[in-house]
Formats: C-alpha cells, sequence, structure tokens
C-alpha cells in the first residue's frame, strides 16, 4: 500500500475519488443514514480535539508523578482515563517503559492499529508499507530512517498491534529536567517517542 | 487470508519516509471519507473484524496501488452493496434511488462524542480458563485461511513465549465471518528475532503479537 500514492496519480483518477467520495456521502445523507453535522464533528474531533498532546500529557505526568507512573504500568487504561482520554482504538492500552537498557517500538504489520485517544489518527508513514513490513524485521534499519541510533546490545522490543490492544511507549525522561512542571515536560514529548521511531526532545531543543 | 495486507517482513518497499508536519488529512474526500465510515458503523451493524477483511480482501496489485483512505472507502462501498443499503446504479448518479432499508437509529451530532469516549471493548467475561500462562513456550500454528485472521504470516510455525495472559477477547476468525463473537483467551506471545528471521538477525530484537488461544499450540 502506497501511502503517498495519491500524489502521483493523474488529475482525473483523484477526482474520480472525489467524486465518488461526495456521491456516497449524497446517496447516504438522502437515504437518511448519515446526519452531515455529525461527519463534520467527526472530522473536527479527530483534526482539532484528539491528537498527540494528549499522550504528550500522559508521558510529562510518568514522568513527573511516580504514583501515577505505578498506575500507568499496572493498567494503562483507567491510568490514562484519569486524565479525560479514553474511547474508540484506546479501549484497552498498555504502557510501554523505555529504559536505557529496553527500546520499544510499535507496529501494526496487518492493518494501522494505533492508540487514538492519546495519539490521534496514525500518519501516513505508520499505515504505510515501508514501515508496516520492515518494524518487525529490521527496526534498527527503521530507527536509522527516523535519523536514530541505539546502542548495539540495547535490547529492541517491537510490538505487533495484532488485536485490540494499543501500546503506547513512555521515552526516557531527558536529563536536565529536575523540577520541571508537567506542562513543560509535555513539550519535550513528540509523538515518535510514543510510537518508539524516535527520541524526545531535549532541553536545549526547545526556544 | 494471505493477502497483501500482512507485510511483515516483505522487501522492497523502500525507506520509511516520514513526512515533516503532517497534516491529519491530505485532502477534503479522505476527511469525508473517514468520517463516512466511522458514522456508517451505526446504522451499518458490522463490526470491526468485517470491516478489515473487506479492506484487505482484494488482490495484491490491487491493495497496494491504493491509498490508505481509498482502501477505507472501497470497504465502506463493498459492506454498504452487500448489505443493499446502497446500490450500484446510486452510486453511479450520486443520488439515492430506491427507498431507504429500515435501520435501527444512526449517528446524531449529539452522541458523536459518546460514541466515540464509550469505544468498543472486546474484552469478555468468561468461564474458562487459560491454556497457558505466562513464560509457556508456544507454537503459533502454521494456519492459512481464506477468511480474515490476525495471525501474521512471519510468526506462523514458530516458537515464542507467553508474555502476558491478557484475557479473554473477541475472535477476529469468527466475528469477521458473522459466527459470532466466539471470545478466546488473548495472549501477548514474544518472538527472538533469530527464531523468525533466521541465526543472522539482529539478536537484540525481539517481536512480539497478540495471539489468540486457537492460534497457539503447546510445545
Amino acid at each position: 500500500m502506497s501511502g503517498h500514492d495519491y500524489h502521483d496519480h493523474d488529475h482525473s483518477e483523484l477526482t474520480e475519488t472525489q467524486l465518488r467520495v461526495r456521491a456516497l456521502e449524497t446517496v447516504l445523507t438522502e437515504k437518511g443514514y448519515v446526519d452531515p453535522a455529525a461527519l463534520d464533528l467527526l472530522i473536527e474531533t479527530y483534526e482539532k480535539k484528539v491528537g498527540p498532546r494528549n499522550g504528550a500529557r500522559v508521558v510529562a505526568k510518568a514522568w513527573a508523578d511516580p504514583a501515577f507512573r505505578a498506575r500507568l504500568f499496572k493498567d494503562a487504561t483507567p491510568a490514562i482515563a484519569e486524565l479525560g482520554y479514553a474511547g474508540r482504538q484506546g479501549e484497552h492500552i498498555v504502557a510501554l517503559e523505555n529504559t536505557p537498557q529496553r527500546h520499544n517500538m510499535v507496529v501494526c504489520t496487518l492493518c494501522s492499529c494505533y492508540p487514538w485517544p492519546v495519539l490521534g489518527l496514525p500518519p501516513v508513514w505508520y499505515k504505510s508499507a515501508p514501515y508496516r513490513s520492515r518494524a518487525v524485521a529490521d527496526p534498527r534499519g527503521v530507527l536509522k530512517d527516523f535519523g536514530v541510533s541505539l546502542p548495539k546490545d540495547t535490547e529492541i522490543r517491537v510490538w505487533d498491534s495484532t488485536a485490540e490492544i494499543r501500546y503506547l511507549v513512555i521515552p526516557i525522561r531527558p536529563a536536565g529536567t529536575d523540577g520541571w512542571s508537567e506542562e513543560k515536560l509535555a513539550e519535550l514529548v513528540t509523538r515518535d517517542s510514543m510510537i518508539g521511531t524516535g527520541l524526545p526532545k531535549q532541553p536545549k531543543d526547545l526556544k | 487470508m494471505n493477502g497483501a495486507q500482512d507485510m511483515g517482513g516483505l522487501h522492497g518497499f523502500g525507506p520509511v519516509e516520514p513526512e515533516q508536519n503532517e497534516p491529519v488529512f491530505h485532502a477534503d474526500w479522505e476527511k469525508r471519507a473517514f468520517a463516512l465510515t466511522l458514522a456508517m458503523g451505526t446504522p451499518g451493524g458490522w463490526n470491526i473484524d468485517m470491516s478489515r477483511f473487506v479492506r484487505e480482501n482484494r488482490p495484491p496489485a490491487e491493495y497496494l496501488s491504493m491509498s490508505y483512505y481509498q482502501i477505507w472507502f472501497a470497504g465502506l462501498e463493498a459492506l454498504l452493496k452487500e448489505r443493499a443499503l446502497v446500490t450500484d446504479d446510486e452510486i453511479v448518479v450520486g443520488h439515492a434511488l430506491h427507498p431507504p432499508k429500515p435501520v435501527e437509529r444512526i449517528l446524531s451530532p449529539g452522541d458523536v462524542a459518546q460514541v466515540l469516549y464509550r469505544g468498543g471493548p472486546t474484552e469478555r467475561e468468561t468461564n474458562t480458563k487459560a491454556r497457558f500462562k505466562a513464560g509457556d513456550t508456544v507454537r503459533a500454528k502454521n494456519i492459512n485461511p481464506l477468511t480474515h485472521t490476525r495471525l501474521p504470516r512471519y510468526v506462523r510455525g514458530h516458537l515464542g513465549q507467553i508474555e502476558r495472559v491478557i484475557g479473554c477477547h473477541v475472535f477476529p476468525d469468527s466475528n469477521a465471518t458473522g459466527a459470532g463473537e466466539n471470545p478466546q483467551w488473548l495472549y501477548t506471545v514474544r518472538f527472538d528475532g533469530r527464531e523468525l528471521w533466521g541465526e543472522g538477525a539482529d539478536p537484540s530484537v525481539t517481536v512480539s503479537v497478540d495471539a489468540w488461544e486457537p492460534y497457539l499450540e503447546p510445545l
């Protein structure tokens, strides 16, 4: 599956897909199966409200609050729900702890399973054939594509999301952040660091 | 099914190319296709495993040539046509030509937040006992069903260890065919990279899948 294909398709094919989607929406609306206002709300939810800033808040709290961290690794779903994040594609969440000895990376080789309530909808690369094919066979090569290089003896644990369990990586708290507020810590947390294809920002990266 | 969706370990797709400052959607039609798919789950009456199957159930060359939301949209059309909620002639003219089939309810704007927050938990109560426990060595069965399954090819026939007993969950292989939820014990099973990819593989890598009990046999 080539995520960027629609950029390569010629104009008429793109138009055909657009027209087909519009046609189906019209049919479904006329038949009373969908309410266009509900569609707008669904789009707005995942464009504006639900995204990786949610996950960053979870990670920052896990860094700053030892009691929360303990609850998160014991049973992530209720712990994350304390912050108000729950539901579709995050019904059963497991938090994965990165340590200096162990790095976790999450993939869905069969489709695109991803923890929506904390990360939003997955980026194109996560759903693409290059990532889905190589993450399980050559995770270090994939990390290199992201500009990440880990020590040779760091254990790499890849998690293929083949069921309805959704995985959230909790990266290592950057050094030099003692006493930081959760709000400031959250600025260090990148989306990719919660998938395991990236590392958090360092204090010097914040302007 | 052994379709193009089962990508683990395939070669030749090239490097992963992250897009800087990527938008959530890349075109308006993607937004509508996404929202239509979610909204039609309410009157449509299908489940997530049926949705996954209609997306993957196409010739590999076709699957690989379609973008992600093109696959979603094609899956939605297939589900609608299977249930005669929409017919081909209606898609061609872009208007309703036949009376709607009665549906129990549709997704109203007032329900959106609650429906998303509730989601669709798949854990179920059970009276059965889990056959395996953490630490057990198991073999992923060599199965090749023509129907939907969530056991990727790259682990079939290989030995792994039970890392965690997750709970009893809806079994996709049954649920996708309309044969019911048939809940089964679900496990995280971890495989050594060298077991999956051979002696030359990186010894620091392990890979886990979440596998239902019918996928596994004791050693």
